[in-house]
């Protein structure tokens, strides 16, 4: 089967390349971003940083709590810190850290988590985090940021090293469809409507905004009519964007690479119930931990895919 | 800034215990134990050590900078702050009330002059701390970076990452010290959870270790300071172990865990202040 899809790419590449370039480039542009890393650099790609900018560059070695407070204390000092490792060690495992040194002192540090969610693969659930949006989403003062593709992530790393306060980019391991396009802006806080449809609404973030678009081209092969839009900020989340979207289709589905409890799922069911009664459906992580398995397999057993965005978006119209 | 003479000094000192006795006092909650035995090291550092600059900024550039991690000890620190003039000494009757920029514990949101960090959820300061000194090494600024912890707050995990992390680097141009009066919430530390010998565990993790004996002795803590001075731009970072009496200066708070989180009640306070002379003007 061959789909019409709306956005298509030539090249696969992993978000945490798009963060290590658009990481390197941020240094190039201004000479306060600084680095740190807890022993990861090359998992999260800093290393071409590090090697430009030796003396702009911190390995901390595998001491996640300290490279959090050192942050905190470069930003004070008028610096940009860049603090980079997985996701899980840069939310759960310093999350005191971050709430009173960083979120709470308003600290310009940006928090950049690679490895995120079951796309992490063959580790496992150790190391597959799905908590970590909601975990940051409840910190006042935090931007979250989620992005889709390599091209996007890159975008969105040279964006929050122009915005002052504190950031938590979250990004990914496996190999994934580049469909935005490169240079790109990214507009923190400003949802992207990718496709236009008028029977229901598809908001994606991170690796599933592909999965979404591939669903649009699915449900349009049997006439439904999906808008896509691609939600890379979770906090401050665009509820314009969202209410106006709905309000033209009257049903949405959430897709996200986290669990459900706390994800994207239940900013927009916040947004809905006060402003636009609607129904929703969530894909996502219903309340399980991960486990070991190729990322495909991964997102399949866990209803992550397009196929599962197809099935909620069902569910979404027939509520309707 | 003209240095001020030692007696001079004292009756800060005694000023900042009545300040604080007062702040707590008032809202009937509060620290008041460590910083009454810490109140010769800030006296010492704002008044004698610190090249520092009363109108306040975020990146204290060209200047010495303090940080407290033991953030409970913020009635002292907020007395030793408004009383060398960061903020108007009337404002420390706001402590720890409705709308106030005197935190229970510090915190930077409201914009207190001097406070450049959130502090109270214990074991972050040194590395926060670090992190200001390894900007200033960045920018080629040879100012100094000074941090005070508790002992008790030594038994969280993150102060030995940063400790490792300090010595990695060579962070040569900071000065902790470590209030170490044996004293935390639930009793004595070596009922607690013992810290043995910290100074072979401070060495061991690479720093240069010295003791202030007398911690409640003025001219002890500014000799230790200056020796700690001396000590910087030699490779190693430098931690200062000061022997402090919780409670010091008050004859019934002195020695013991009960006044580390209890305010005194009326009597009480009117019994501590009668032990300690009004000098520069209650607020």
């Amino acid at each position: 089967m061959s789909l019409d899809l709306k956005y298509t790419y030539t090249e696969k590449k992993d978000t945490r390349s798009g963060f290590g370039d658009g990481f390197l480039e941020a240094g190039r542009r201004n000479p306060n971003v600084v680095g740190l890393c807890a022993d990861l650099i090359g998992s999260l790609k800093m290393g071409d940083f590090q090697k430009e900018f030796p003396d702009r560059f911190f390995q901390t070695g595998i001491a996640e709590a300290n490279m959090i407070g050192l942050a905190a204390g470069m930003a004070l000092g008028g610096k940009i810190p860049f603090a980079g490792t997985f996701a899980n060690f840069a939310t759960g495992r310093v999350y005191d850290q971050i709430r009173q040194s960083v979120a709470y002192s308003d600290k310009n540090v940006k928090i950049c988590a690679s490895h995120a969610g079951l796309t992490l693969g063959e580790d496992g659930a150790t190391h597959q985090i799905l908590e970590d949006l909601g975990m940051m989403k409840m910190l006042p003062h935090m931007t979250v940021i989620n992005p889709c593709d390599y091209n996007q992530t890159k975008a969105a790393t040279l964006a929050i090293a122009e915005h002052e306060g504190p950031v938590y980019l979250r990004f990914g391991r496996p190999s994934w469809p580049i469909f935005t396009p490169a240079n790109q802006k990214f507009e923190i806080g400003k949802a992207w409507k990718m496709i236009d449809g008028k029977d229901l609404t598809l908001f994606a973030t991170g690796h599933l905004v592909w999965e979404a678009v591939v669903a649009e081209a699915m449900l349009r092969e049997e006439g439904i009519h999906a808008e896509v839009i691609n939600i890379h900020t979770i906090k401050p989340l665009d509820t314009e964007a969202i209410l106006e979207s709905v309000q033209k289709t009257g049903c949405a589905v959430s897709a996200e690479e986290h669990q459900l409890h706390g994800g994207l799922g239940d900013s927009i069911a916040q947004t809905l119930i006060r402003h636009y009664p609607a129904p929703l459906e969530y894909v996502g992580v219903n309340d399980s931990f991960g486990e070991s398995g190729t990322p495909t397999q991964l997102l399949e057993k866990y209803g992550l895919n397009a196929e599962n965005i197809v099935k909620a978006a069902k569910r979404a119209l027939a509520r309707k | 800034m003209k240095k001020l003479s030692l007696p001079e000094l004292q009756k800060i000192c005694s000023q900042l215990r009545r300040d604080v006795l007062r702040m707590v006092h008032a809202v009937q909650s509060g620290h008041p134990g460590a910083p009454l035995g810490c109140a010769e090291f800030f006296v010492a550092l704002y008044f004698d050590q610190l090249h520092h600059n009363p109108d306040f900024q975020m990146n204290g550039k060209g200047e010495d900078l303090f940080f407290l991690s033991n953030g409970h000890l913020s009635a002292g620190w907020y007395s030793v702050l408004a009383r060398s003039g960061y903020f108007p000494v009337a404002e420390l009757k706001t402590f720890r009330k409705l709308n106030s920029r005197l935190q229970g514990h510090p915190a930077t949101h409201e914009h207190l002059p001097g406070i450049r960090i959130a502090s109270g959820s214990l074991g972050q300061g040194l590395s926060v701390a670090l992190g200001a000194a390894q900007a200033k090494k960045i920018d080629q600024d040879k100012s100094l970076v000074y941090v005070l912890m508790g002992d008790g707050e030594l038994q969280e995990g993150q102060v030995w990452e940063a400790a490792m992390y300090a010595a990695h680097y060579g962070m040569d141009h900071v000065i902790a010290t470590v209030d170490y009066n044996g004293q935390q919430i639930d009793g004595p530390t070596e009922k607690v959870m013992d810290l043995k010998n910290l100074k072979a565990k401070w060495e061991a993790f690479g720093w240069e270790v010295i003791e202030t004996k007398e911690g409640n002795d003025l001219a002890s803590v500014i000799a230790g300071l200056e020796k700690a001075k001396s000590l910087t731009g030699k490779g190693k970072p430098i931690l200062n172990l000061l022997y402090t009496e919780m409670g010091y200066g008050v004859d019934f708070m002195v020695g013991t865990h009960k006044w580390h989180g209890s305010p005194p009640n009326d009597e009480q306070l009117a019994l501590a202040l009668g032990q300690l002379e009004e000098t520069l003007g209650d607020y």
